[in-house]
Order: structure tokens, then C-alpha cells, then sequence
């Protein structure tokens, strides 16, 4: 991916100033419309989910008590998983979103939910809507791309460290809850600066995270364990919560890169946002900077509805449960407009995403370039610039963009 | 008499607590028990989970749910609740705040509770629907048995007296508001005209209402209107026609004053006059008093609700509470008419405009209280920027 600007033909450049101010008043008429007919059915339908999803995780926490015995084992930790998906995605996510705000009802509102995550609600909600939701795909403003670990464009330089990415990628998948947490305090950015230096508001956020990651561990590994204790259900308690909090972090993170990562959405370079970026302009940066999944029903569910990322991109704070709803609507918009409505299965957008991630964890042109017939000597090529300077990855770049381009010139003539 | 203290524990800190190994054991089970539990829990409470099976149990946040729905009129309705376990009963004339989710939205308003204790432990209301109203309809005509209501406790000290049958009330400008919560109550003014109920039929009562001069509010239509339908009688006096009202000249407005309980409303000055004529004739007084802090102030200005992270730009003709709520601030919010104190809350600097009468409240870090002044958000407007902690 390159950013917009840099791309040879700019997805957007066929609209006038115009036109991206009359995308803005016809999406903020979609918006009002679901904000107009907003009620009782919607009320219902997220007081419903928080019954489920706690009835759903009394019942199996309840089952792991005998998880001794196998069966019990299997159901309770697959419900469990379910349960947590459904916790913080359909729950958490939206709610802190202030999607439920409407009601007000002080226990189904975003100033007082707390999440079952290492990331405390604080620390999420500055980091995710007000930054993310902000500076959405914005290279070096917004921390979601590559959660500052990663390479995710062409434009960021290549490093032999870079090489690891995917292990990395696949790590911080397993681990996500800590990753966000970390991801949150900006940990990285905060730890460069010596231990005396740094905020109050860096320390206090940190002691707030580690007592969130102490209740939160305290409850799954050891609470909930010795209550199975005198069924001799202590261990398979324990691997039934492990694999639980694994298999959200797995499902969640997936989900997550499916709706900024895979190939073809937009990224947009921090020069070319204007000081005062209009309504317009925001919406159609959220447009192509967020990919869909599509899938039935239950999926959308299980995506706490970020299967409709573009929509929720678009109107972050509307609920959940109506994205389906504007969803063709907002696909004849970007129909109208000539703008690409990126949407795929959930297998081609985890595995678009993960294919951008080895792509960039490799030099520009590497991939691409790479067939069965040369691959000895690219794996040559790239041994060569994985250990030599920086005067050795120029020249062997260089030589990559020559082979691109005849290789190019090849399919041309052909 | 001997002193008596009171411990927060006594079976752990009283010197007697080795006589009672077995309670101060009970105490500490229930103790680590709770501590288990909320472990078990976390990151919610072990009652969100309890909850979602026993919303009415003890410990609960207070709810009730409606048993009944008794028609009075072709638009009012009684309501009967029953309340929650933790419920602690109410004196007569007291209100409830319910919070009812009508159309999904959390709503909440103050009724007025007449009746006395009810033999089958249920509370009741009598609502008129107000037409446009929010809450109101819904209750008369849409809540079904089995809904469930949130409650707070009874309160209001300024209640009608359970056994005088004979009252006088005195209500100058804004201080109507309270009274007319009260007798919307014992006469629900329905299409009809005014419903005369059972239990308010015994009551005799007189309205002294003084005022600069004769007013347009709904609220003293009100009182015409239940004057017209005999309810009450009215008296109305008005600084421009009839001159200056002095306390001395209330035996001869209310011929029958000896005979009376009085209840009053208004500024200070009205209320110390008062309280002074009664107390050397020996009657019954009941007040309610309203504060003012006159400044200079604009008009509208940004709201800033300090501990949500939400600003607001409001009007001076929108109230904190209405312009709080469309930006989806959680305000509390109760009778929505000046009445209940149940949407007080603590303005840490600025000004506001009480939407009544004009009258400012204002509060300036370093003279008035850290804490911040507060104030009844529905019956006021911002009268240039405030902080408000919410």
C-alpha cells in the first residue's frame, strides 16, 4: 500500500470539492434517519445481548466447575470463548462508543463500562475513539496502523528487523488484550523517557492498567480455578480460561486487521490532510481507509457489527445493531461516487491482511518480484540485505526495482 | 443517662467481641464471601449479574414493577408498583422519582404519593397524560403490568399534612411550583375537566397566590381552572392592584386562618414574616424556601460537563438538563419542573438563569464552595460558560 497521495492515480481524484461536501450531506441524511427512528426495538435488542452474553457466561463458568470431566471441559470453554467475543465486541466496543448513550441508562453507558480486558475503558477510549476514529489511516497519526510495531507502507524504510513481523503479528494476535493495553499507555513512546521524567498521567494510567491486569488475571487463573478445586476441576479451569482469553485475543485481532489492513484500503499521508479538514473530507477518508467483511448474520454478531466497518467508520456513535441497515445505502453512495466499497469473506480479508504484513516485512518489490525459477537467488538478494549496511540495501533495492521493471515490460509484451 | 455510641462494627470492635466468637466469625465469612464474589465478578459487580434474575431483591438498586394500571379518566391513570425489597415506605404527600424507559430513553419524573400505606405493600401513582408529553402517555396509556421502573426513596419535607383536612397555602411567584406538584395530585385535571377522587374529597383548602402582577403562567391557569371546578378556593394579589401584601391582612383574606395548616412558598422576606405572624398566633406553619444570588450574567453559553468530556453550546432559553441530555450527558433528572431537586447538581463556576423568574445563580472558584453550588438543572439555563461536575 502506498499512501493516496503517492498512489499514480489517486482514488479520489475524479471528485470535485463539490462532490465530497454532497457525500457529507447526503451520509449526515443517512445518520439522521437511524438517529430519527432510534427506540425501544434498539433498547431491547442491546439489553437483550448483555442478557445472553451473562447468562452465557454464568452457564459455562457453572459447567467448567465439573470441567474434570471432558465434556463439560469442551462446552464450558467453547462458551466461555463465545461469551468473551460477544463481551468485547458487541458489548464493550460499541458501548464505549457511546452508541447506547441514548438511553440513559447508567449501566449501559459509555462513562461507566468497564471492559473484560487487560486495556482499562480509559485508556481504550482515548486511544481508540478519539485517535484512531480521528487520524483514521493517517500514516504516523494513527497508532492503529501497525500499532507502532510493524511496517504497514511502502513509504516507512525497510529493515533486516522487519524480517519478523509476522512473528510478531502472530504474537501480539495471541496476546492482544496486553498488546492493547501496552498499545494504550503508549508504552513504547513512554518507556524512551527515564524513569524520573516521566507524567503523572503516564504513572497513573500505568497503576491503573496493572491493577485492571491483576483483577482481570486474579479472577480467570485463580479465582475461577479454586472454585473447581473440589471437583479436582483446578487445572482444566485454568487451561478452559487461557484458552478462552486466547481464542478472543485470536478472534478479535483478526477481526480488527480485517478492517484497516487488507490490500487496497486507502492510507493517507500526514502532509496531505488539511489543517481544517471538512465533514466531507473526513467521511471519504473514513470510506477508503476501512474494509468490510461480509458474512451471515451470526458473523456480524460475533464482529460486534465490524464486519460493517465502513459504516461504523462512518458513524461510530450509531448502534450496532443498525449498520446492517444503512449498509446498502452507503454502498449506492460509494456506487454514486465512483469509490471502491471494499468488501470480502472473512478468510480473503485475514488472509489479504496477513499477506500485506509478510509483503512489508520484506523490501519493496521483494514479493512480487520473487517466482519459483529465481527464488534462490532473491533468497540470495535478501540474505545480502538482511545482513549488509546500508549502502548494501540501497544498491540491492535498486537492483529489485530493475528486476520489477522488466519484469514488467515482459507481462507488457507478452 | 449513660452515653451510647454507636460502632460501624460492633461485633468486632466492641470490648465485648470474645463473648461472641461466633457472630464476629459470621461477619468475617460475610465479608470474604462478598470479597470472593466480587473477584469472581470483575470487571462488573456480582448485582450485574444478580440482576439479570432478581431485580427486586434486597441489595438491589431500587426498582419496582407495575402490577396494575387503573384507568381514572380517559387520559389519567393510576399506576400500582410493587417496590423493590429495600423499599422503606413514605409519608403521605411525599413523591417518588421513577425512571421509566420510554421509547428506549431513560426518563425521570417525580409523582406525588397521596395515598397512605397500602394493606398489599404496593405504591401507587395517579398520572394525567400531558398531551406532547414524554413520559406521562406512556404511562397512562402504553405501560403494561410486568414493566419495570426505576425507584428512588420517598422524599419531600414539604408534604401535606395526613390528618388536616383544612388547608391554606401561600405561594408567592415561583414558589407555586411545589404546591401545584401537590395539587395536581390530589386533582388530576384530565379532559374532563377536574377528577374529583375519593381520597382528596374531604379536603378544604385555600390558595393565597401573590405575584407583582397577574401572571400567564400555565401553572396559575392551573389554579384558576381548579378554582372554577371548586377544588379549592383561590385568592390572588397582586403587588400593581392590590398593593403591597402584609402578613397582617391574611385573617381577613382567610376568615377561617385559626382553622388551617398552613403551607408556604416563596422568597425569604415572605417566609420570615410569616413564620413570625404564626408563630405568635399559635398555627401551624410548613415552608419551603427558594435561594437567590443576583449577578450580572449573558445569556446562553458553553456547557462543560467536567467529568463527562462533553461541551455543549446552550441558549438561554434551553435548560441545562434538556441541552445536557441531547449531548448525551447521563443528567438526573426528576419532575422537570423546578419541584423535585432530583436534577441537582453542583455548578463549579459560571452563572445560570433560573427560566421562571430570571432570578441568577452563580458560582466563582474561591467564594463559593469547592464542591461547587448547586443547582436544579431543569429549571435553568446557562448564563455564560459553565463548569458543570457531571
Amino acid at each position: 500500500m502506498t499512501t493516496i497521495t503517492k498512489k499514480p492515480i489517486n482514488p479520489t481524484a475524479h471528485l470535485t470539492p463539490e462532490d465530497v461536501e454532497q457525500i457529507g450531506v447526503e451520509l449526515d441524511a443517512i445518520r439522521q434517519d437511524i438517529l430519527d427512528s432510534r427506540g425501544e426495538q434498539d433498547a431491547a435488542y442491546i439489553r437483550k445481548v448483555v442478557d445472553v452474553q451473562r447468562k452465557l457466561e454464568l452457564g459455562s463458568r457453572a459447567v467448567l466447575l465439573v470441567s474434570a470431566f471432558p465434556p463439560a471441559f469442551v462446552l464450558g470453554t467453547v462458551g466461555l470463548s463465545v461469551s468473551k467475543i460477544l463481551e468485547n465486541m458487541e458489548i464493550g466496543h460499541n458501548v464505549m462508543h457511546g452508541q447506547w448513550d441514548w438511553m440513559r441508562d447508567p449501566k449501559i453507558h459509555s462513562t461507566t463500562w468497564e471492559w473484560d480486558n487487560a486495556s482499562t475503558a480509559d485508556g481504550w477510549k482515548h486511544s481508540h475513539n478519539e485517535i484512531h476514529h480521528t487520524y483514521t489511516n493517517i500514516v504516523g497519526k494513527d497508532n492503529d496502523l501497525g500499532y507502532g510495531i510493524m511496517r504497514v507502507d511502502e513509504d516507512q524504510r525497510w529493515y533486516p528487523f522487519h524480517l519478523g513481523q509476522p512473528l510478531w503479528n502472530f504474537i501480539n494476535a495471541c496476546f492482544f488484550e496486553y498488546g492493547i493495553a501496552a498499545y494504550d499507555l503508549e508504552l513504547g513512546k513512554n518507556l524512551k523517557v527515564p524513569k524520573e521524567k516521566r507524567s503523572e498521567a503516564f504513572k497513573n494510567n500505568a497503576r491503573n492498567t496493572l491493577a485492571k491486569i491483576r483483577k482481570q488475571a486474579t479472577k480467570d487463573y485463580v479465582v475461577h480455578p479454586l472454585m473447581s478445586l473440589p471437583t479436582g476441576s483446578f487445572v482444566p479451569t485454568l487451561v478452559a480460561n487461557v484458552t478462552a482469553n486466547v481464542v478472543r485475543n485470536l478472534w478479535t485481532h483478526s477481526v480488527i486487521m480485517c478492517g484497516h489492513f487488507p490490500e487496497g484500503v486507502e492510507t493517507f499521508e500526514k502532509t496531505s490532510i488539511p489543517d481544517h479538514e471538512t465533514r466531507g473530507e473526513w467521511y471519504v477518508r473514513q470510506m477508503l481507509g476501512s474494509a468490510n467483511i461480509s458474512g451471515s448474520k451470526a458473523m456480524h454478531l460475533m464482529t460486534g457489527n465490524l464486519s460493517h466497518q465502513i459504516e461504523h467508520h462512518l458513524f461510530p456513535d450509531l448502534p450496532s445493531n443498525r449498520y446492517a441497515e444503512v449498509a446498502p445505502k452507503v454502498k449506492a453512495l460509494f456506487d454514486k461516487y465512483g469509490l471502491n466499497y471494499h468488501e470480502a469473506s472473512l478468510p480473503a480479508q485475514v488472509g489479504s491482511a496477513w499477506h500485506k504484513v509478510v509483503r512489508l516485512s520484506l523490501p519493496n518489490g521483494w514479493l512480487a518480484t520473487t517466482n519459483a525459477k529465481n527464488l534462490p537467488g532473491q533468497l540470495k538478494l535478501l540474505s545480502t540485505m538482511a545482513t549488509g549496511n546500508r549502502k548494501v540495501r540501497r544498491a540491492a533495492q535498486a537492483r529489485l526495482e530493475q528486476l520489477a521493471r522488466r519484469q514488467s515490460q515482459v507481462a507488457k509484451a507478452a | 443517662m449513660p452515653r451510647t455510641t454507636t460502632l460501624p462494627f460492633p461485633g468486632l470492635v466492641s470490648p465485648d467481641h470474645r463473648e461472641r466468637p461466633l457472630r464476629r466469625l459470621a461477619l468475617g465469612a460475610r465479608r470474604h464471601a462478598a470479597a470472593v464474589a466480587e473477584a469472581l465478578a470483575t470487571p462488573l459487580v456480582p448485582a450485574d449479574y444478580l440482576d439479570v434474575f432478581a431485580p427486586l431483591r434486597p441489595g438491589a438498586e431500587l426498582r419496582g414493577r407495575v402490577v396494575a394500571v387503573e384507568p381514572e379518566t380517559a387520559d389519567a391513570a393510576t399506576i400500582v408498583i410493587r417496590p423493590g425489597a429495600d423499599w422503606v415506605g413514605h409519608v403521605p404527600g411525599q413523591y417518588l422519582r421513577i425512571g421509566v424507559d420510554v421509547d428506549g430513553v431513560r426518563q425521570w419524573r417525580a409523582y406525588s404519593l397521596t395515598h397512605g400505606p397500602r394493606a398489599d405493600g404496593c405504591v401507587s401513582v395517579t398520572v394525567k397524560a400531558v398531551p406532547d408529553g414524554a413520559v406521562s402517555p406512556y404511562l397512562v396509556h402504553r405501560v403494561r403490568p410486568g414493566t419495570l421502573l426505576h425507584l428512588e426513596q420517598a422524599t419531600g419535607e414539604f408534604v401535606l399534612p395526613p390528618s388536616a383536612d383544612k388547608l391554606l397555602f401561600v405561594t408567592a411567584g415561583s414558589g407555586i411550583t411545589p404546591v401545584i406538584g401537590m395539587l395536581r395530585n390530589l386533582f388530576p385535571v384530565a379532559d374532563s375537566g377536574v377528577v374529583r377522587l375519593p381520597r382528596s374529597a374531604d379536603r378544604d383548602i385555600v390558595v393565597v397566590h401573590l405575584a407583582p402582577s397577574a401572571p400567564t403562567s400555565i401553572f396559575a391557569a392551573d389554579l384558576a381552572a381548579l378554582d372554577e371546578a371548586g377544588a379549592i378556593h383561590l385568592v390572588s394579589r397582586y403587588d400593581d392592584t392590590h398593593g403591597f401584601f402584609d402578613v397582617a391582612d391574611l385573617a381577613e383574606l382567610v376568615p377561617d386562618l385559626a382553622e388551617r395548616s398552613t403551607l408556604a412558598c416563596g422568597p425569604a422576606g415572605l417566609l420570615d414574616a410569616l413564620e413570625t405572624h404564626h408563630e405568635t398566633a399559635g398555627l401551624p406553619l410548613s415552608t419551603e424556601r427558594f435561594r437567590a444570588a443576583p449577578v450580572v450574567a449573558g445569556e446562553g453559553g458553553t456547557l462543560d460537563f467536567t467529568r463527562s468530556t462533553t461541551t455543549v453550546e446552550s441558549d438561554g432559553s434551553t435548560s441545562i438538563l434538556d441541552a445536557g441530555e441531547s449531548a448525551g450527558v447521563l443528567m438526573p433528572s426528576g419532575c422537570r419542573m423546578g419541584v423535585c431537586f432530583g436534577c441537582v447538581v453542583p455548578l463549579r463556576e459560571g452563572a445560570v438563569r433560573d427560566l421562571r423568574n430570571g432570578e441568577l445563580t452563580t458560582a466563582v472558584p474561591g467564594e463559593t464552595p469547592p464542591t461547587g453550588v448547586p443547582i436544579q438543572t431543569c429549571i435553568s439555563a446557562a448564563a455564560g460558560p459553565c463548569q458543570i461536575d457531571l
